[in-house]
């Protein structure tokens, strides 16, 4: 149960991330290198945040916040410049920033580890479910995750701007020829995107600690989900991060020293029987 | 058809005749080029410099094997530096553990990469752009994990380490500095003129169709899938040979040979020199190490300096140096024609 439920957060964790990947591949058809920097920012907004005020939902909403300010920017400036370019230079201008970023962060923050530290409010008694210790903040992590895939699945099926963001993704000259901003729907779902990992990462905060790479790991990782669920599908993101972040959990028991390899032995399985992954489209 | 392929469709098919003298050309400016190369030393007792150009060999014979996958043939492989490391490693540990003259160690490792290529590229060559890099990325990912995890073997996080034995062969010490640097720039033109022959090739040509256009390539009867295999090893061969000669240079082999952002810098070199032409990943080569020098020297946040060179070449220039230099030249020849 113990390594059940950390495989849990881990995938919670991931999914948050993945999920934006995907929407924003799904949507601009950009694989978005840099959305690690996301997830580091949105930790590290959450830390300063946390030691400036002590208050643990401010923390959460200055992670997500400030990622969704700095992806509406992001994509409004540079990404916008090169949708319909090569992949390969949409890639390099994501490299660019995976770069810059991490030596903003050092500048800011500092190259060394930090530690936001777990709010008192949960530094109560692990609960015991099955077996298995469980500390309460994990339940609130998966919660919080559950919350936004549902949400996620149902405004994007059912809300008048889901609607409006699938038929961008699908026709967007059609879309803007019916008088709607594609530019603002475009920047919108990028800032969704970006505040998701930076919720991802002001949730993961007290439990990891914070580096300036830190959001790179993530992404490979996010990337793996992705490509295993299917790119731009959402409960393919759900079910991706899920069994990656159970494979990590229990690999680590199995195979300590190889629970990387596991993950891309995996991914290299899937997409080999099913090149567009598991809830993938053909070729769209 | 992208911007980047615009400017490769000028091109054309030299005449049969042509083609063997084309063939001496280039032998002769090889010679040339070694030549020159060679006779650094004569000139400048300068380690740093003869160091610089070592470490060009080997990205630059990494670089340009990246552009007959991306430039010639379209395949987006953002893994490609599991070749490099690949040939790092296994040359190492051959020489360490078997203590075989340095050639054979060589063939052996050309040998070990090509299988290995040719399992990895039989499974990723069928898939289409953004999954081939995924895919080619994840093998990359997972041959580094295996190195780090296979520590009694690799030596794990701390490399290869112990020095990487250099016996003499046939007078030839590459211990020595300067015999060092000869080899490592025969190496590198050796290895640009084979690959500039096989761009040159009637294969060449097959691999830009196929890039142009692979429905069209196949139904003129050519086996895309086996022509992109081949690619796929030959570019294979001559990045583990830049991972040899890295290895040789730092006498061992470390895991970031084999990371992903070896794979990152070679996209990005061919992106900085250009992609449509045949040296454009040597000067980029160049370039990237030069302010890779230059920049760390300065400033311990080369991170920020090197984004926003590559910003400025992604978003303002839009294509490499050497594309821009072709362009342009390009442009002067058809004013001129016109007047």
């Amino acid at each position: 149960m113990t390594q059940t439920t950390s495989g849990l957060i881990i995938g919670m964790l991931l999914f948050l991330v993945a999920v934006g990947l995907t929407l924003i591949f799904g949507v601009l058809k950009v694989v978005n290198f840099s959305h690690g920097a996301f997830y580091m920012f949105g930790a590290y907004f959450a830390m300063t945040t946390y030691q400036l005020t002590e208050s643990f939902a401010l923390a959460m909403l200055a992670g997500a916040a400030g990622t969704a300010i700095l992806g509406l920017v992001f994509e409004r400036v540079f990404m916008s410049r090169v949708y319909g370019a090569d992949v390969l230079m949409q890639l390099l201008v994501c490299y660019a920033f995976v770069l810059i970023f991490d030596d903003v962060v050092r500048i800011i923050w500092g190259p060394e580890f930090k530690a936001m530290g777990m709010p008192a409010a949960f530094q109560v008694m692990p609960l015991f479910i099955a077996g298995g210790v469980v500390p309460p903040y994990y339940l609130l992590l998966i919660g919080v995750a559950l919350v936004a895939a549902i949400v996620l699945g149902l405004g994007l099926s059912r809300s008048r701007i889901g609607k409006v963001i699938r038929a961008a993704a699908h026709n967007p000259g059609m879309v803007s020829a019916l008088g709607i901003n594609t530019g603002l729907i475009y920047g919108g779902v990028f800032a969704l995107g970006g505040m998701l990992a930076g919720l991802a990462g002001a949730l993961a905060a007290p439990v990891r600690s914070l580096t300036p790479g830190m959001g790179f790991s993530v992404l490979i990782e996010s990337f793996i989900v992705t490509v295993i669920g299917g790119m731009g599908s959402i409960l393919g993101a759900l079910i991706g991060a899920l069994l990656l972040g159970l494979i990590r959990s229990f690999g680590s028991q199995g195979f300590p020293l190889f629970v990387e390899g596991l993950m891309y032995l995996f991914m290299v399985i899937v997409l080999v029987s099913k090149p567009t992954g598991l809830f993938g489209k053909e070729a769209a | 058809m992208t911007e980047l392929e615009a400017g490769r469709a000028q091109t054309l098919v030299p005449a049969r005749s042509g083609a063997a003298l084309q063939r001496y050309r280039d032998v002769l400016i090889a010679l040339i080029a070694f030549a020159v190369l060679a006779s650094l030393p004569l000139f400048t007792g300068s380690k740093a410099l003869l160091d610089f150009v070592i470490r060009c060999s080997a990205y630059g014979l990494f670089a340009t094997s990246l552009n007959l996958l991306v430039g010639y043939t379209g395949l987006t492989s953002f893994g490609h530096g599991m070749f490099f490391g690949l040939g790092a490693y296994s040359f190492g540990l051959i020489m360490q553990k078997l203590g075989v003259p340095i050639p054979v160690a060589f063939v052996a490792t050309l040998a070990i990469t090509a299988v290995v290529a040719a399992i990895i590229g039989a499974i990723c060559v069928r898939l289409k752009e953004i999954y081939f890099a995924f895919v080619t990325l994840a093998f990359q990912m997972l041959i580094h994990s295996t190195i780090l995890s296979w520590a009694s073997f690799t030596g794990g996080d701390q490399g290869l380490r112990g020095g990487i034995p250099r016996p003499v062969f046939l007078g030839i010490d590459l211990s020595d500095h300067v015999h060092l640097y000869v080899t490592s720039c025969a190496l590198l033109i050796l290895g640009l003129l084979a690959m500039h022959q096989i761009a040159q090739s009637p294969f060449g040509y097959t691999l830009r169709m196929i890039r142009d256009n692979a429905a069209r390539a196949s139904f003129l009867g050519i086996d895309v899938w086996r022509a992109k295999l081949t690619v796929f090893v030959l570019a294979a061969l001559f990045a583990s040979m830049g991972g040899m000669v890295m290895a040789l240079f730092v006498s061992g082999a470390y895991p970031e040979f084999a990371y992903w952002t070896i794979s990152g810098e070679g996209i990005f070199i061919n992106m900085l020199g250009g992609v449509s032409t045949f040296l454009g990943p040597m000067v980029g080569t160049v370039l990237l190490l030069l302010l890779n020098d230059t920049v760390t020297r300065f400033t311990e946040y080369h991170g920020i300096v090197l984004g926003v060179v590559i910003l400025f070449f992604a978003l303002g220039l839009r294509k490499g140096l050497l594309d821009f230099v072709a362009d342009w030249l390009a442009q002067r020849r058809d004013a001129g024609e016109g007047r």
